[in-house]
């Protein structure tokens, strides 16, 4: 179920200003990996470069090698519906679609890939909402618009939304930073719970976050505005918060970052 | 907030934070280093209330702008239904169901029967062509083009929707008649068993070419309000079908269709008012007939609006009430047309207040 992601020398652009520069890292398998950094930094771009949203927006374009089991994300021949298929993605806000019921939320990558028997969406919309932590608190409502649920419950949605495709790897942008803590609280259980079968990629602000979920840590940073973002340290999560080899990790990571 | 640049003009505008006159002060225009007058945050006595401030003038300004158009909407009523009665009661014979129209006659005969159907028709017609078109120009601007192509394109098609009908009705008349013609005597060879497409003619000056021309007409109002419409789907719902494994197409259909159907539905509206309500383009482009015929292409055809501009000149006392009267039912038409429209995009209202 769960694929390594790998990266080597990868450079992202927006049009001609480089956002981040020669990030190389390797995610395990079944792994949470958490990705920290100053606002600006180019921990969201890394992060979008790797399912290829990133070339959504004009002019956008990478440099380097993205892979996925070995096998080329940015191949040209690659189909880059199946890349993201493959690798999900949560965003910062919960955007469930507007017009859709929470179980038409709950199965609408299903249908976009073409499922349509009822009986199977059925039981992959239970499966995913359970999965999110989520079915009991809506089995009673689900055709029920998907936006009138919390923001946290909301944002399970959106996870669960993105697990019933069956994805292999899962990337969450910033995932609770829109969220009360005890909904942020619910996500992170969910996190550990989703370990056993995806690989997960998290973009997080709170530290505190990232040292309680994550098997695996990379600082990004910037030196001033216009420069572009770079790893600064990658290593087990347990190392980066008690014994980082960098002076810049040690400084973020205890807020002396200036 | 990202790290990236959003796709949103309107999503980064909430990140700008205080603007220039708050940051100010509370908008007196006080430089911060003005210290002679207490603090804007108090000190002192609390002041009265203003009792009659700019918030009750304008307050009042809006409340009586609102009002007024309750007013305008009962005097036309009020209009059309005081000047409509007298006629109706000369008349000889039943207004709903009649076909033909003498009502300066000394015994008036009238009916809106034709009428209706006639611009009830051309305006299906219209919109039958114009909106798929509409629609497909809509969504090509607003997610298929180019920026340097779309925006002058846009520009073009909102050109169209300001050239003055009468123009659009000469046009029709004296130029596009001649292919819509070769056209309908096309039709009629290959397809002339079926009734729409039948008749001995002759053909160009029918319900065909008023209702290509009115689809001419409808077609930049569909197109810039759809457009209008589609750009404004969240980028994230965007964002969120895509990362789905989404094509382009497959998002539209997702994420920008189910969100801009109401904002469309109302496009089509506001253009199928048009199209009923349009005047000088059909007077030109119909040879008048007062019959119902499901033919399309065989001269003939009328309208309630353009029969007004046609008779209006002629009538008498009666007539004139009769062409109001037939005015009336254009407004009823109008008025059934625009509260289906108004259901329609109720029910489904529930999804879309709690969107925001």
């Amino acid at each position: 179920m769960a694929k390594r992601i790998e990266a080597s020398n990868v450079s992202s652009y927006y049009g001609s200003f480089k956002a981040i520069d020669s990030v190389s890292m390797t995610v395990e398998p079944k792994t949470i990996t958490a990705l920290i950094g100053p606002s600006g930094c180019g921990k969201s771009t890394f992060l979008r470069s790797i399912n290829r949203m990133h070339e959504v927006l004009p002019g956008a374009r990478i440099e380097g090698r993205l892979t996925i089991d070995d096998q080329n994300i940015y191949d040209p021949d690659v189909d880059v519906t199946a890349v993201r298929r493959m690798i999900g993605m949560v965003f910062q806000r919960p955007n469930p679609f507007p017009t859709m019921s929470i179980y038409e939320n709950a199965v609408a990558g299903l249908k976009l890939n073409g499922v349509k028997k009822k009986s199977l969406l059925d039981e992959a919309a239970e499966k995913s909402l359970r999965s999110a932590n989520l079915w009991d608190e809506v089995k009673d409502r689900l055709d029920r618009p998907g936006a009138g649920l919390s923001g946290g419950q909301q944002q399970r949605l959106c996870i669960a939304r993105t697990i019933a495709v069956e994805p292999q790897v899962v990337l969450m942008d910033e995932p609770c930073s829109a969220l009360d803590p005890i909904s942020t609280l619910a996500i992170e259980d969910l996190m550990f719970k989703l370990k056993d079968r995806f690989t997960i990629i998290i973009v997080t602000h709170n530290m505190q976050q990232a040292a309680r979920v994550s098997d695996k840590t990379g600082f990004f940073s910037i030196d001033k505005t216009g420069d572009p973002g770079r790893l600064i340290e990658y290593d087990d999560t347990q190392k980066i918060f008690s014994n980082p080899s960098q002076r810049k990790t040690e400084d973020y990571i205890t807020g002396r970052f200036g | 907030m990202g790290d990236y640049p959003s796709r949103s003009v309107n999503a980064t505008a909430g990140d700008l934070g205080v603007t220039p006159r708050h940051a100010q002060g509370a908008g007196y225009g006080n430089s911060p280093s003005n210290y002679n007058e207490p603090p804007l945050g108090g000190g002192g006595a609390l002041p009265k209330k203003t009792r009659f401030s700019i918030e009750t003038g304008f307050r009042g300004l809006s409340t009586a702008a609102g009002a007024m158009v309750l007013v305008i909407i009962v005097a036309i009523a009020v209009f059309l239904i005081s000047k409509a009665v007298p006629a109706l009661q000369a008349n000889n014979a039943s207004f709903l169901t009649e076909l033909t129209w003498f009502p300066n006659d000394t015994e008036p005969v009238f009916g809106i029967a034709a009428l209706a159907f006639g611009t009830v028709l051309s305006s299906i017609i219209a919109l039958i062509v114009a909106v798929p078109i509409a629609l497909s120009i809509a969504l090509f601007l607003s997610h298929y083009a180019p920026r340097r192509l779309a925006t002058p394109l846009g520009f073009v098609i909102d050109l169209l929707a300001a050239v003055p009908s009468v123009v659009f009705g000469l046009w029709g008349r004296d130029v596009f008649q001649e292919p819509v013609r070769d056209f309908s005597i096309w039709l009629n060879e290959y397809f002339g068993w079926i009734p729409l497409f039948g008749g001995e003619g002759p053909f160009g000056q029918s319900i065909m070419l008023g209702g290509l021309v009115l689809a001419i007409m409808v077609l930049p109002i569909v197109t810039s309000l759809s457009r209008e419409v589609f750009q404004q789907t969240p980028g994230m719902n965007e964002e969120a079908a895509l990362a789905l494994g989404a094509t382009r197409w497959e998002m539209i259909r997702t994420a920008v269709l189910p969100y801009g159907k109401p904002g469309v539905i109302a496009a089509v509206m506001l253009g199928l008012g048009r199209a009923l309500g349009e005047t000088i383009a059909l007077a030109l482009t119909l040879s008048i007939a007062f019959k119902i015929n499901v033919n399309l292409i065989e001269n003939g055809g009328n309208s309630i609006a353009a029969n007004i501009a046609n008779a209006f000149g002629e009538a008498n006392e009666t007539g004139r009430g009769a062409l109001i009267a037939s005015g009336l039912v254009l407004f009823v038409i109008t008025l059934v047309v625009n509260m289906t429209a108004r259901a329609i995009i109720y029910r489904r209202r529930e999804f879309r207040d709690s969107a925001a």
